[in-house]
């Protein structure tokens, strides 16, 4: 590893006095920080442990809940509260690496870790845009299983690895921050970008801005929610697809529904295109489908991701299926 | 600046580099917990902080100060293996034994977590107490691989100790 400093953060102001130097980075639980660094794909000079920040979770006025930024992905899937009210949430951490690293894991650490595009990792041998900007992408012709269906641009076909983000942009969540210029929030489905010709910025965050809290809107049908993940393996792997629903239906009638597609973009996908030929509609298995042919209708596969466009619209469906069924 | 390894103070080191693993195994001489991938992929390095399962290969030591860090070295009562131990005897829950600290200590930290209503990826029912079936706890339990084959030696194993009182 590159020798870094490190320093702890007894507040969200501590950490950004301490956060102004230049390579600095904020260190969560370090479930893939401390991997990149080791691996030489983040060499940053001085890190900023922000485990010392909120880890409360508490209710807000409107009746939504407030998430501390060091929250551990365990005491959110456990809390009664989102168990409840945001199923989505809870099954969506839960699909998520395994037991050891959700104890471990920050929620604003979730919102940050890197993609696990093999040729982003390789140092030694392969072209990558978000590694080192400018130098090419070797996976647009490699192995491409694990890709970008949708979104992608010629300088990256990387997919955002985090579950817990795809629940986060169904169930618009808010983000709080905090910067040099004060404090903001952000739509949480503004956090995450598009690659475009720079892949190298995952996010819309400022140089030096912390992320202090998750905010969840009050959102009823919520309840009546859920995350599925498809993988190559039952259990500890990465989605090839996955997708994060809500439904509300009233006699027989969608009336609102919220979806979020995993594995298929650089950024959590929210499926707007499939919400909208869906709301006001009839809870059909037809409505769901044609719903997931217009939210792909712009997928654009590689040479071994083809797969995911028809994954993706058959778990759409299926999805959509359960929620109506618990619905009725 | 300390953490406490099974019972003992120990100092943290000025390196802010070294996981606690490498402290582990490197500095206190604590071999049994096991370095495998070294990226958090295998779970042979897991060890309980304040009860709670963690990859100390992923974990930076410093950031672990005045923590009670709990290694397989420090489950046993003197000469008395813990239960899970001597299970892991008595259903051939290992062969080559690489994995078989991480195991041990990723159970006890699993039936912890059972215990205070933790749900899973395959609990149909997020609210509803936790009963510890079989695919319950291979769900579990998949951070921790076993490349011999031991696996249905090692569920039996947790089946009829630390997760005895919530199978079905």
């Amino acid at each position: 590893m590159t020798p870094f400093t490190y320093a702890r953060a007894e507040d969200a102001a501590d950490a950004l006095r301490l956060g102004q130097a230049n390579a600095t980075a904020y260190l969560g639980g370090g479930t893939n920080l401390v991997d990149l660094i080791r691996e030489t794909v983040a060499k940053p000079s001085t890190l900023v442990d922000v485990t010392g920040l909120s880890n409360e979770i508490e209710e807000t006025e409107s009746g939504g809940l407030m998430i501390g930024a060091a929250v551990r992905n365990t005491a959110l899937a456990e809390r009664l509260a989102v168990r409840t009210r945001y199923p989505v949430l809870s099954r969506a951490i839960l699909a998520g690496a395994s037991a050891q690293i959700r104890n471990m894991a920050t929620v604003g650490g979730n919102l940050l870790q890197r993609t696990r595009c093999t040729y982003f990792y390789d140092t030694d041998g392969s072209r990558c845009n978000k590694r080192a900007p400018g130098s090419g992408c070797d996976a647009i012709e490699g192995f491409t299983r694990g890709h970008a269906i949708l979104g992608a641009s010629s300088a990256c076909v990387a997919t955002h690895p985090s579950d817990m983000c795809v629940a986060l942009a169904a169930l618009d969540a808010t983000v709080h921050l905090q910067g040099r210029g004060g404090a903001r929030t952000l739509p949480f489905t503004e956090l995450h970008r598009l690659p475009g010709d720079h892949p190298e910025f995952d996010t819309m965050l400022e140089p030096g801005e912390l992320i202090t809290a998750i905010e969840l809107p009050p959102l009823s049908f919520a309840a009546n929610s859920t995350y599925r993940k498809v993988r190559d393996r039952a259990s500890y792997a990465f989605a090839l697809v996955s997708i994060a629903a809500a439904l509300e239906i009233e006699d027989g009638v969608i009336k609102d529904v919220r979806i979020a597609l995993g594995g298929v973009a650089h950024k959590p996908w929210r499926a707007s295109k499939a919400e909208a030929a869906l709301r006001g509609g009839p809870a059909t298995e037809e409505a769901f489908l044609a719903a997931a042919v217009a939210e792909m209708a712009d997928a654009a596969p590689l040479r071994d991701n083809g797969f995911k466009i028809a994954l993706t619209k058959r778990t759409l469906v299926a999805v959509l299926g359960d929620l109506a069924g618990a619905a009725a | 600046m300390s953490i406490l390894v099974n019972g003992s103070a120990v100092a943290l080191p000025d390196d802010p580099r070294v996981s606690l693993l490498d402290l582990l195994r490197e500095r206190l001489h604590l071999a049994g917990t096991k370095k495998g991938c070294n990226q958090g992929a295998c779970g042979a390095c897991t060890v309980l902080v304040d009860g709670e399962r963690i990859v100390s290969c992923l974990a930076l030591a410093v950031q672990y100060d005045g923590r009670h860090v709990t290694t397989i070295e420090g489950l046993a009562d003197g000469d008395a293996l813990h239960p899970l131990q001597q299970a892991f005897i008595d259903h051939d829950g290992f062969q080559c034994g690489y994995c078989t600290p991480g195991q041990i200590c990723s159970a006890i930290g699993m039936a912890a977590e059972a215990k205070r209503g933790v749900p899973s990826h395959v609990s149909a029912d997020l609210t509803a107490d936790v009963t510890l079936t079989r695919e319950e706890l291979q769900e579990r339990m998949s951070g921790n691989l076993c490349r011999c084959g031991a696996h249905n030696g090692i569920i039996d194993a947790i089946r009829e100790t630390v997760a005895a009182e919530m199978t079905a």
